[in-house]
């Protein structure tokens, strides 16, 4: 009976394990397949943070497993010293194994920290790509100043170019995640934040909203393109059919609250669209934050 | 002017109409209102209700009031996490479940605030409440009336949180309600102010209580007991109330902020006219970060006590544990920042909070350490609180090891507000507060009533707890990988979100089988009550002083003050078998009850309604009404109870004259 029940303890463990590991074979898991070199960097961080943290778990559960049956009461022959309640050299040692341990991991933190700080410009032969993104509720806006266009809930971007988004909201805040490109950075009213990637391989990656901003929230998703040049410049041209042109008075039009929005282009989009939306929400104090901002 | 329309204010018959899903709930919390009134009239049972509970001062009386109002509220705000997984599990591509996306964002912030607030605080308070006097030894807390204020404050910012059920809706901006989501322009509805008023009203009683703990702990403490001689469980509560003194004015004034921002058309944190949201994000985790520390110290302390006891061993490492504590207390107001590393602050901001956040993590781990030391040449009983601190310390660490991830911010950047997140902090609370307070009840239970809760089944209620956990959560953590993020109501087909969600809703279900179980527990207790009696006062071979009275602790818990000189006296002096050194019997005073904190929980709840529904005639009643309790109070001068040796129980009157 004891042997049956250890058998059943092992194998349907492993029967659960296996069928979960058959089952997220066949999906993306957007953090760990990474096709730009910013998140590429940012899982090789977390494939080492998780090693690492492994030094502090595997004593922790062979302790808490050997002690519970060693120590039980029921194996009288083990040792018994109710008075032991102090070793300076045990306590020294996870004083400092973990001091060592966070040592290590804040020396990355910090390098880490710098080395992929979302507002830095990634270094390529390539000219930077900049586009700048708008949250409204509930859809994303991104506007291409270089080629003048812009497109709702669709975002393009050439591959192997470094891109820097410039980024607000016309909405409450919520927050950019293109988890297979890049991590998150927040879209405020009246601030503009940046986040800079890299597509390395084409192919289409989704990306959401992560931070609620009412209704619509869930339907804040949006597909980023990352193609050939060759084909971004197709599409910038496919952007330029279309009928509609983005300035303030369309702008105001597109601000209306709306949910699920389908991709939609703009064959132009005026220059002073961005700047209008983020000073909208600049009170008389903190107007002359702008230039500081934008730099 | 909207300020102030009418004798109603904002209220009109529209606040009344819901749809089926919230009728539903209204009809089934109108229904157990209903009953609960039903069965203490026919059992004739309210005199005895206010008499013996609601105006009792007695500080274990208070403290069993707070368990019960908690474990309510943690059936109520699991409900909301069932019917979050069920929509989840069910709201795929053309489907949009059954939960419409703002009543979707209505459950989650609910499930959350009540969660935090009036689930995990209740049941720390209430721990808190029954173990510190005992442990200290003493009769009864600093300010026993303030206390009982303290309680009531909670229980209506409860019910005005309750009532937003029934009358007009609660807020849909999560449970911290960032703005501008929160302002008036994104939020028009009432239900933000149901959040700030209900959390400014119990908030009111957590700083007091604070208070009142800190001062019982300095100046309570049972002759003899330095400092460095207290219980573990009563450092950690030092601790946690410390940060609570601290913490808490942060919340009121920043949901004072938010409310003149939405009441009087202010700027503080809106997106126009000059305000500044991220203001408010800083200020709201400046109380946010610490908060989740207030909530674990306790559970840390109760299982410093548990695994001593249990494993029939002298805790290891007393001092580290002591310094832990305080390391966390301090270093938990330095990293509030780690919360947005999104916000773009910059390399070396978000880098200095990544580090101090790892640093956290020592004092932890060492904490963690000493537990398993205590354990390492025990004698461990497997009791039902040994069985959550395994679960404990198992599912605790994995969420911790998530959370030092998270503390790096490029990684951050990935994981941030994804399911991976809601697992981490789900693994902290619910493994690590939950399962510390599930402990604390199941030990301290006999010293409250005089019986033993069943053991086996206990145990079985925690296996699903732990089983339950493992099967709702993991698949978030997967889930976060995948892209899935927190508060989504809907999601596409071909994600593949949808079986992982669907063993999160069975996990769910499991954690509901261990709720269940619990209750369970308590009712099979009862009715075994004769064979579970605990005859002896010191049902577990305890350590610390709760143990050395009979039990159920008598109203004044100690006939006789005890008189301290180690650390675990009870326990030193039951191994040389020799007899406690004691005072004479000299009477003494008790509180009398009081309907002081039902007064002044009524008006609390008036002052919160009319300012949610900005009713002004009712406002200024429930502000009066609580000016004019206090002052009448403070005239009384007859408030205590003389004690003489005739008044104590049949079981210390024989032991005293044993003695003699």
């Amino acid at each position: 009976m004891k042997k049956i029940k250890l058998l059943l303890a092992v194998i349907i463990p492993v029967l659960i394990l296996y069928a979960a590991y058959v089952y997220l074979k066949t999906v993306n898991i957007a953090v760990l397949n990474p096709k730009g070199q910013v998140a590429l960097k940012e899982k090789h961080l977390i494939i080492f943070a998780s090693i690492l943290s492994l030094f502090v778990l595997v004593p922790v559960y062979s302790m808490l497993i050997f002690f519970a049956f060693r120590y039980n009461e029921k194996n009288t022959k083990s040792k018994y010293s109710p008075n032991f309640d102090h070793s300076r050299i045990f306590e020294s040692v996870w004083w400092g194994i973990p001091t060592v341990l966070i040592l290590i991991l804040s020396v990355v933190t910090w390098k880490s920290s710098h080395d992929l700080d979302p507002y830095k410009l990634i270094s390529s032969n390539k000219p930077v790509l900049n586009i700048q993104v708008v949250t409204m509720d509930w859809k994303w806006l991104f506007i291409y100043p270089d080629a003048q266009v812009a497109s709702v809930n669709r975002l393009v971007i050439p591959d192997n170019t470094p891109v820097n988004l410039e980024i607000t909201s016309d909405a409450p805040m919520n927050q950019i995640w293109i988890p297979q490109l890049a991590g998150q950075i927040m879209t405020m009213p009246g601030m503009v934040t940046h986040l800079n990637l890299i597509g390395n391989t084409d192919g289409t990656y989704l990306g959401r909203s992560t931070n609620i901003s009412g209704d619509g929230f869930a339907g804040m998703t949006f597909n980023t393109d990352v193609v050939s040049s060759a084909g971004y410049n197709n599409w910038i041209n496919k952007a330029r059919q279309s009928q509609n042109v983005l300035n303030i008075a369309s702008y105001n039009q597109l601000n209306k609250p709306s949910e699920y929005v389908p991709v939609s282009y703009y064959s132009y989009a005026s220059p002073d669209v961005f700047s209008y939306i983020y000073n909208k929400y600049m009170g008389p104090s903190n107007a002359n934050m702008t230039m500081g901002m934008k730099n | 002017m909207y300020l102030f329309a009418g004798l109603l204010g904002l209220l009109n018959v529209n606040a009344f109409k819901h749809g089926l899903v919230e009728n539903i709930g209204v009809a089934v919390m109108t229904l157990s209102v209903v009953f609960a009134v039903l069965f203490l009239t026919y059992t004739k049972r309210w005199k005895w209700l206010f008499s013996e509970w609601l105006t009792s001062l007695d500080h274990k009386k208070i403290g069993i009031m707070y368990i019960v109002v908690a474990l309510l509220m943690l059936v109520k705000a699991g409900t909301d996490a069932a019917m979050m997984r069920i929509q989840q599990s069910i709201s795929v591509g053309s489907n949009q479940g059954f939960l419409t996306a703002s009543h979707y964002q209505q459950i989650f912030s609910a499930h959350g605030t009540t969660m935090i607030f009036f689930a995990a605080m209740g049941l720390m308070f209430g721990l808190i409440n029954i173990g510190v006097p005992l442990l200290i030894g003493t009769r009864d807390v600093a300010f026993p009336l303030l206390n009982s204020i303290s309680f009531w404050l909670f229980t209506a910012g409860m019910i005005l949180l309750n009532t937003s059920l029934a009358i007009g809706d609660f807020s849909g901006a999560g449970w911290l309600a960032y703005p501008p989501l929160s302002e008036l322009q994104f939020s028009p509805s009432v239900g933000v102010d149901y959040w700030i008023w209900s959390l400014q009203i119990a908030g009111v009683g957590s700083l007091l209580s604070g208070i009142n703990f800190i001062v019982t702990i300095i100046k309570n403490r049972a002759q003899g007991m330095t400092l460095m001689k207290m219980p573990m469980f009563v450092w950690s509560a030092f601790g946690s109330m410390t940060l609570v003194i601290f913490a808490f004015p942060i919340l009121t004034v920043t949901i004072t902020l938010l409310y003149l921002d939405r009441f009087l058309g202010m700027h503080f944190f809106t997106g126009a006219g000059g305000g500044n949201p991220m203001m408010y994000v800083n200020l709201i985790w400046a109380w946010g970060h610490p908060e989740v520390y207030i909530l674990i110290l306790p559970a840390f302390g109760v299982f410093s006590e548990v695994v001593a006891t249990f494993s029939r061993k002298r805790l290891f490492g007393y001092t580290s544990m002591v310094w832990a504590i305080w390391a966390i207390v301090l270093l938990s107001f330095t990293v509030w920042l780690h919360h947005f590393f999104t916000m773009g602050a910059g390399a070396d901001v978000n880098g200095f909070f990544g580090i101090m956040t790892m640093i956290i993590a020592i004092p932890t781990g060492v904490k963690i350490f000493n537990w398993l030391f205590t354990m390492f040449r025990g004698r461990i009983k497997f009791a039902t609180p040994m069985i959550y601190f395994m679960g404990f310390i198992f599912l605790f660490s994995i969420g911790g090891v998530a959370g030092v991830l998270m503390a790096v911010p490029p990684i951050d950047f990935q994981l941030n507000n994804s399911l991976f997140l809601v697992a981490h902090f789900h693994s902290m609370i619910v493994s690590g507060v939950l399962f510390g307070y599930f402990a604390g009840i199941t030990y301290w239970f006999p010293k409250l009533f005089g019986f033993k809760l069943k053991d086996l089944i206990g145990r079985y209620a925690a296996y699903f707890w732990i089983t339950g956990f493992v099967l709702a959560f993991v698949p978030l953590y997967i889930l976060g990988f995948m892209g899935a993020t927190r508060r989504m109501n809907h999601y596409a087909t071909n994600l593949g979100f949808q079986p992982l969600f669907i063993v999160a809703a069975i996990g769910v279900g499991i954690i509901g089988l261990g709720l269940a179980t619990q209750i369970l527990t308590v009712l099979a207790s009862i009715k075994e009550r004769k064979q579970l009696k605990d005859t002896s006062g010191d049902p577990w071979d305890g350590r610390t002083l709760e143990w050395s009275i009979p039990s159920p602790a008598p109203e004044y818990n100690y006939a006789i003050l005890p008189i301290v000189s180690k650390r675990d006296q009870f326990w030193e002096d039951k191994q040389k078998d020799s007899k406690p050194k004691r005072d004479k019997f000299k009477d003494f005073e008790v509180p009398k009850n009081s309907y002081i904190g039902l007064f002044i929980a009524f008006f609390a709840f008036s002052l919160g309604f009319a300012a949610v529904w900005h009713i002004l005639w009712l406002f200024i009643f429930g502000l009066l009404g609580i000016i004019l309790t206090i002052i009448i109070r403070s005239q009384s001068e007859d408030t205590n109870r003389l004690m003489t040796f005739d008044d104590l129980t049949t079981k210390d009157k024989l032991a005293l004259k044993e003695q003699n």
